[in-house]
């Protein structure tokens, strides 16, 4: 399989703001937010990526996007080096790649209703005006919500409902990758289960290549190929996510693991 | 005597001109030392149980009925005098979001201090020294140091502490954490979680421990009052519920949790939408989502059956 995405040397550095004299005698004091990261993601894999707040993991999102620029390193979508493109050189890629927040409650515009918060990703698509609706109920099907939902607003979803709907939105463009930032990590664990499950469907059905982004090594599990665990700003370790959660190289990694809370009952066959 | 009686406790919120009760009868007890964990998801009424309990509940929504006994004094009955000296002094509370719990303009110490004394009668410098102990207690070093400090100065688990430091610096009886650790990182929420374990054991506290994360609660807990749409689903025993959970919905909650353990992409959710007061029908509210529901569990709700420390209110719990 090809590599859809592959970062190579990606470092995001910022200037902190420094007082004024420091700044005066050309004194500077950079944070290296991200150091040095080289990531690949196949086609059609999910690829994990863990870490702690703080990390970096989000910063990589924003850069992955093209929402941010790196300040070192390339960035290669589909072989096109995305990292020194200028807004308008971005426009096509944009709609290959979408991105799904962790809260969706800020990411969706209160005052739009769903019909016109997906039609808006469809305007950018040139879906005709008279085609939005259907296709937009399309999408909503394909996220296993009612049609009935175009006229809702997002504080009339509940929060699986408005997850589901900010899935459908960024799936509105077709996108060939999808970055998720902690899906669900502000969801209910009954819900939380239903989201992975349709984010593995979405993906075996529509050939997504997906990078989550997490910090709990559970959901990372069940859903993703290989993983990535990020600290401080680097990759410490990557590779095929059952090796990593078995046989940890890296005593950051293992320090995650040993943190997960261990099942202390036996699940018991559903009754039928 | 138990030290905390909730019973058939009702919450509700006036709506279009009638009242719609969020938590519709519920019950349970914790005893002097106990650890109780209230389970559930939003909206089944965990954190407005909660709020009840220290009588902080947001305008419009009032108690409806029932009693909260507190050490034999009923709270529901009590004036506004006697829950002052009530609340950051016997029964204390803990909130999810440390941020919003400390006041950002003035340094933690202060805000620690401000609590010491308004229920102790002490001097500046015994406040100050009790404060000092209290961040030490919690695990917060240089401790003098970081009286000084504001609350944007510290990290989301240490904030968190500072808090647990505030809600048990007057030595309080009970101890309710609601979602103390929901917005922390998995490595913070085992800290924070450890350093309540500890305390509890070191201060003698009760604790009533509200959470959807069931495997966070079999850290602390021993007993464990499930909630669903208002309801009390199950009140049982931790090892009981984890080994063999008699309610349906505490069978559910148990499976969906996405585990190390399991085979990868083995996820079990719980199929359905969540509860909302929107559909809220007669019957059982976990009647839409359960795989065992049938005619009667839509119409009626079951009533309870079992005895402390373990009770369960489903139609199927004998079969």
């Amino acid at each position: 399989m090809s590599a859809l995405l592959e970062l190579d040397g990606v470092s995001k550095t910022y200037e902190m703001e420094s007082r004024i004299i420091p700044r005066l005698l050309g004194r500077r004091r950079p944070l290296l937010a991200v150091n040095n990261v080289s990531l690949t993601a196949t086609r059609g894999e999910v690829l994990g990526l863990v870490g702690e707040s703080g990390c970096g993991k989000s910063t990589l999102a924003r850069i992955i996007l093209r929402l941010d620029a790196p300040s070192d390193g390339r960035i290669l979508f589909d072989g096109h080096d995305i990292a020194p493109m200028s807004r308008a050189a971005l426009k096509p890629f944009r709609r290959r790649i979408q991105m799904v927040f962790q809260d969706a409650n800020s990411s969706l515009n209160p005052r739009k209703s769903v019909a016109r918060l997906i039609g808006e990703a469809l305007a950018e698509i040139a879906v005709p005006e008279a085609d939005r609706r259907e296709r937009g109920a399309e999408l909503l099907k394909l996220v296993g919500l009612d049609g009935a939902m175009l006229d809702r607003y997002p504080h009339e979803l509940s929060g699986g409902q408005r997850q589901r709907m900010a899935i459908a939105r960024a799936l509105a463009m077709g996108p060939e990758l999808l970055v998720a930032d902690e899906p669900v990590s502000s969801l209910d664990v009954s819900l939380q289960a239903q989201i992975l499950r349709l984010l593995m469907d979405l993906r075996s059905r529509l050939g997504l290549t997906m990078i989550f982004i997490s910090h709990d090594l559970a959901l990372v599990h069940h859903l993703c190929s290989s993983v990535a665990v990020m600290c401080a700003g680097s990759i410490v370790e990557q590779g095929e996510t059952r090796r990593i959660l078995h046989d940890p190289a890296h005593e950051y990694t293992r320090k995650l693991l040993g943190s997960v809370v261990r099942r202390r009952y036996s699940p018991i066959a559903p009754v039928s | 005597m138990a030290l905390l009686e909730v019973e058939n406790l009702g919450i509700g919120f006036p709506t279009g001109g009638r009242i719609v009760e969020v938590v519709r009868g519920v019950s349970f007890k914790i005893e002097a030392g106990e650890s109780v964990g209230l389970v559930g998801e939003s909206g089944s009424g965990k954190s407005q149980t909660a709020l009840a309990i220290m009588r902080l509940l947001r305008e419009p929504g009032r108690i409806t009925r029932g009693a909260v006994r507190f050490d034999g004094t009923d709270l529901t009955q009590a004036d506004e005098a006697t829950m002052r000296r009530l609340r950051g002094g016997a029964v204390s509370i803990v909130f999810q979001d440390a941020l919003s719990g400390l006041n950002p303009v003035f340094p933690v110490g202060v805000q620690l201090m401000d609590v010491i004394a308004a229920h102790r009668d002490v001097t500046r410098e015994q406040a100050r020294e009790r404060a000092v102990a209290m961040l030490n207690l919690v695990g917060i070093r240089n401790a003098e140091e970081r009286l000084g400090h504001f609350p944007h100065q510290f990290s989301g688990g240490m904030r968190q502490r500072v808090l647990i430091a505030m809600a048990v610096a007057c030595e309080p009886k009970l101890l309710i954490a609601d979602e103390p650790t929901t917005a922390l990182d998995v490595t913070v929420q085992a800290q924070i979680v450890a350093l309540l374990r500890d305390l509890r054991e070191r201060l003698g506290l009760s604790l009533l421990f509200i959470t959807h994360n069931l495997d966070l609660m079999g850290e602390i807990c021993s007993r464990a009052v499930v909630l669903y749409g208002g309801l009390m689903m199950e009140d049982s025993p931790v090892e009981t519920l984890f080994t063999a959970p008699s309610h349906p919905y505490s069978r559910a909650l148990l499976d969906c949790v996405p585990r190390l353990e399991d085979e990868p992409g083995m996820l079990r959710p719980i199929e359905g939408a969540a509860f909302t007061l929107a559909t809220a029908e007669a019957g059982c509210p976990f009647a839409p989502r359960c795989v065992l529901a049938d005619a009667r569990c839509g119409r009626e709700h079951p009533p309870e059956t079992g005895q402390h420390p373990h009770r369960i209110a489903c139609w199927w719990s004998g079969s």
